[in-house]
């Protein structure tokens, strides 16, 4: 075999070699590693499988978070605004942008009592977001009546 | 009216960019037209310039006439902010990016003044036509001159208090340079392509621009990383957002075609792969504009969604690499490489450099846009694609390109003699010991990511100095170069072993006089009071450490927008970053706070300046310098009528026909 077709060769034995390993690592990795978005529709009418990594999104229903008296507990309630409403319990702090009348995101599972535990809760770095998932739902971010009582140290 | 001479002036850019795209590629034909082409260059970058000094000239008064001004600045704004707010939103940053192209449309025309008429005329005459897409996608979609008359507003939407930061100043314009310079490398592929010159001299002449785009988009990618990190107050330093990745597989195309056209240079090989790399590169850099202004992905900093701009940018996309590749596939059969290399020899090397990156840049990819392919299928279906998919395979990966990457040094060209691998052998051993034990001895716990990162990282780093010590006194400035960015890769790899390993964090609802121990340090809640800023208003808290560090977290709230925004209080140093953000206030008056232990995060960013600053460095190396003043010698013997006896110098073989 002359030099060149050697070349050749090894070249395409690291092509298809590059090929095979891409391919098997995008497969095992994607396998657990997507997480599907469920509107608020869908999470109330038992679409959305409880116990899987999953995204839901919405709008937080105005007075509805409510802060554990000790610990960094929370939990509010996400609307479409069209009568599928469901409640997301997160640990941690929320995002700066995070707040009522606002579209967000949310990344976690349903429990057995169908409430959203969060692991993640997103929120852009703009006021007048939405979230793409949601943009087609047609709801629009409101605006509540400030001020608040959940977040009283801003109360210029 | 300064801003209609503003628009006017961009408007005539358009044209001169456009009859620079002609004359261009005439003149690499008749080459009498070479230096109306320079001129063009430069009356592009002229108007741009202005164009641009006007719009920063707007925000820095206060333009509100002008509606992008009032959508991005607010007098209470620093004048510093004032400014930057130019490239702060859409409209203003691709100007920028048009101002960026006509900075190295000229400089290609000066620096390249003494290459021969076809490559001089092609590269200049593809980046005018490229700088024509791109200034008439500014026009047609997104002009920052649009007035708001009548009902001038009083003072001004404000910008993004995120972005009203140092980081913001300075990432922008160095990521766009790094983006657009690869339309310097992909010109010159182009130009190499339809000239049927692919050769050895071509990559010679394109390398030291790939080298200086390459290492602005490093530290580019950088800047963003470390801003993210100090910024959004969670304390990461990478998301595999959308957006980070567009910015991230140009970089991963352009390192392969670095090591790429070091073949095509020394060896002839490689020649039509260096040019699909140079052509993928600023492909990717387009696609990275796509879908950073198209927002058809999910991401938390992209720009303001607007369907026709996507439109228009991937009608662009389809043009600019739809054409390279037609030219490519005209061309690239008739080249032919005479090149023999062996078994285990420096080119054998970086194909597989070339292949793992590939690898790498297919997965990023495919991750990227999994999304818009699943709802496309589904037909509306959303998912995401979540961090740890990329990680699973990236880091792999890149696990194997730094152990390659070790032998780099001791691999010879052709066929390299075994024994010189035995000493690099022993250091692999010697690292392998000390990988297992340092993290052992500084973390407290074996975990195998940061082993097989400090050893890896070790190991680069022996084999690296040793080296150099043997070649002490012949190294040139490309050898350094290559030695130092070699080295910040393995920094960057022992930083981010380090980081993701070792660091601890710990939520905790603290008011003050409340204690919070975290990896051995205790944090007191000490004080929280009022502080005014110029434009907002904050609850900054003061934490002391038992070591006495003082750490001054800060809540800002901005009036003008109604935003509230994390300010991190941050301890950094060289072995471990201490990191404190304020979460939300709660109803009995107690916070919210996230502390964070995160050492040798430093190092990431510390390697990736390292690797820049070796890019650069290679480009310094004499011999670019010699090749200049060799080809305006040929080209003069070339002008004189002496073309065919030129053919066979040194370095320049024939045109491959």
């Amino acid at each position: 075999m002359n030099t060149q077709r050697r070349n050749r060769l090894v070249a395409t034995v690291f092509l298809l070699g590059g090929t095979a390993i891409t391919a098997a690592l995008v497969l095992t990795a994607l396998e657990e590693n997507v997480n599907l978005f469920y509107p608020p529709e869908r999470v109330v009418n038992g679409d959305a499988p409880t116990g899987v990594t999953i995204r839901a999104g919405g709008m937080v229903v105005c007075g509805s978070v409510a802060h554990d008296a000790s610990g960094l507990g929370v939990s509010f309630v996400l609307t479409d605004y069209q009568g599928s409403d469901f409640m997301v319990r997160h640990v941690g702090i929320l995002p700066d942008l995070f707040r009522e009348g606002q579209g967000i995101l949310v990344t976690g599972q349903l429990d057995s009592g169908r409430v959203f535990r969060a692991s993640e809760v997103l929120a852009k770095h703009d006021e007048n977001y939405m979230p793409p998932e949601m943009a087609g739902i047609g709801i629009e971010a409101e605006a509540c009546d400030p001020p608040d009582s959940t977040e009283p140290a801003f109360a210029s | 009216m300064i801003v209609e001479i503003g628009h006017f002036a961009v408007v005539a850019a358009l044209v001169v960019a456009l009859a620079l795209g002609v004359v261009g590629h005439v003149s690499a034909v008749n080459g009498t037209w070479r230096s109306l082409a320079a001129t063009l260059a430069s009356c592009q970058l002229l108007l741009l310039a202005c164009g641009f000094a006007v719009l920063v000239r707007a925000f820095f008064v206060s333009d509100f006439s002008v509606a992008y001004v009032a959508e991005n600045s607010n007098i209470l704004l620093p004048w510093y902010y004032r400014v930057s707010a130019t490239w702060g939103a859409h409209e203003g940053s691709f100007l920028l990016w048009t101002l960026i192209m006509a900075v190295w449309t000229w400089a290609v025309s000066l620096g390249c003044s003494r290459l021969p008429d076809e490559i001089f005329g092609r590269v200049l005459g593809t980046m005018g036509l490229l700088n024509f897409g791109f200034v008439l996608f500014l026009l047609a979609t997104s002009s920052p001159f649009e007035r708001l008359l009548p009902g001038v507003p009083a003072e001004g939407a404000d910008l993004n208090p995120l972005l009203q930061d140092f980081g913001l100043i300075v990432h922008p314009p160095l990521l766009y340079t790094g983006y657009v310079g690869f339309a310097v490398a992909f010109s010159f592929a182009i130009a190499a392509l339809v000239s049927g010159r692919l050769d050895a001299a071509w990559a010679r002449w394109s390398r030291p621009w790939t080298n200086v785009a390459w290492a602005f988009l490093t530290v580019g990618i950088a800047l963003g990383s470390w801003w993210a990190y100090y910024e959004l107050g969670w304390g990461g330093w990478w998301f595999w957002d959308p957006v980070e990745n567009a910015s991230f597989m140009p970089w991963l195309a352009g390192t392969a075609l670095l090591h790429s056209l070091a073949v095509t240079e020394k060896r002839g090989a490689f020649k039509s792969w260096t040019a699909l790399l140079a052509i993928a590169a600023f492909s990717l850099s387009l696609l990275g504009a796509f879908i950073v202004r198209s927002g058809v992905l999910t991401s938390v900093h992209a720009f303001a969604v607007d369907p026709e701009r996507g439109l228009f940018v991937l009608a662009l996309l389809a043009l600019a690499v739809g054409g390279a590749l037609t030219v490519y596939a005209l061309r690239a059969p008739t080249i032919t490489s005479r090149a023999r290399y062996g078994g285990f020899s420096r080119e054998l090397l970086l194909l597989v450099n070339n292949a793992i990156l590939v690898v790498a840049l297919a997965f990023v990819l495919h991750g990227t846009l999994y999304p818009l392919a699943h709802e496309a299928i589904t037909g509306g279906e959303k998912t995401s694609v979540g961090a740890p998919y990329f990680n699973r395979g990236f880091v792999p990966l890149m696990c194997v390109l730094a152990c390659f990457l070790a032998l780099a040094p001791v691999a010879r060209w052709k066929r390299t003699p075994l024994a010189i691998l035995g000493n690099a052998g022993l250091m692999c051993a010697a690292a392998l010991c000390l990988g297992l034990a340092l993290p052992l001895v500084l973390g407290g716990a074996f975990k195998l990511g940061a082993a097989v990162a400090v050893a890896l990282g070790l190991w680069i780093m022996f084999v690296h100095g040793a080296d150099m010590w043997r070649r002490r006194d012949s190294a040139t400035r490309g050898y350094l170069g290559m030695t130092l960015a070699h080295v910040g890769f393995a920094v960057s790899l022992i930083g981010i072993g380090a980081t993701s390993e070792f660091s601890r964090e710990v939520d905790a609802r603290m008011a003050v006089g409340d204690s919070v121990s975290l990896n051995g340090v205790t944090y007191r809640f000490a004080a929280l009071r009022r502080i005014e800023g110029p434009n907002y208003i904050a609850e900054q808290a003061e934490f002391i450490t038992d070591g006495g560090v003082h750490l001054y977290p800060e809540k800002r709230r901005y009036p003008v927008r109604e935003q509230v925004m994390t300010e991190a209080g941050i301890a950094a140093g060289f072995v471990r970053d201490l990191y404190i953000a304020l979460g939300s206030p709660l109803p009995d008056g107690s916070w919210g706070v996230r502390i964070q232990d995160k050492p040798m995060v430093r190092w990431i960013w510390l390697g990736a300046l390292m690797m820049a600053f070796g890019g650069v460095l290679a480009v310094m190396d004499p011999r670019y310098r010699r090749l200049n003043a060799r080809a305006r010698s040929r080209r003069e013997r070339q002008n004189a009528g002496g073309l065919a006896a030129a053919g066979g110098a040194r370095g320049y073989p024939p045109p491959a026909k």
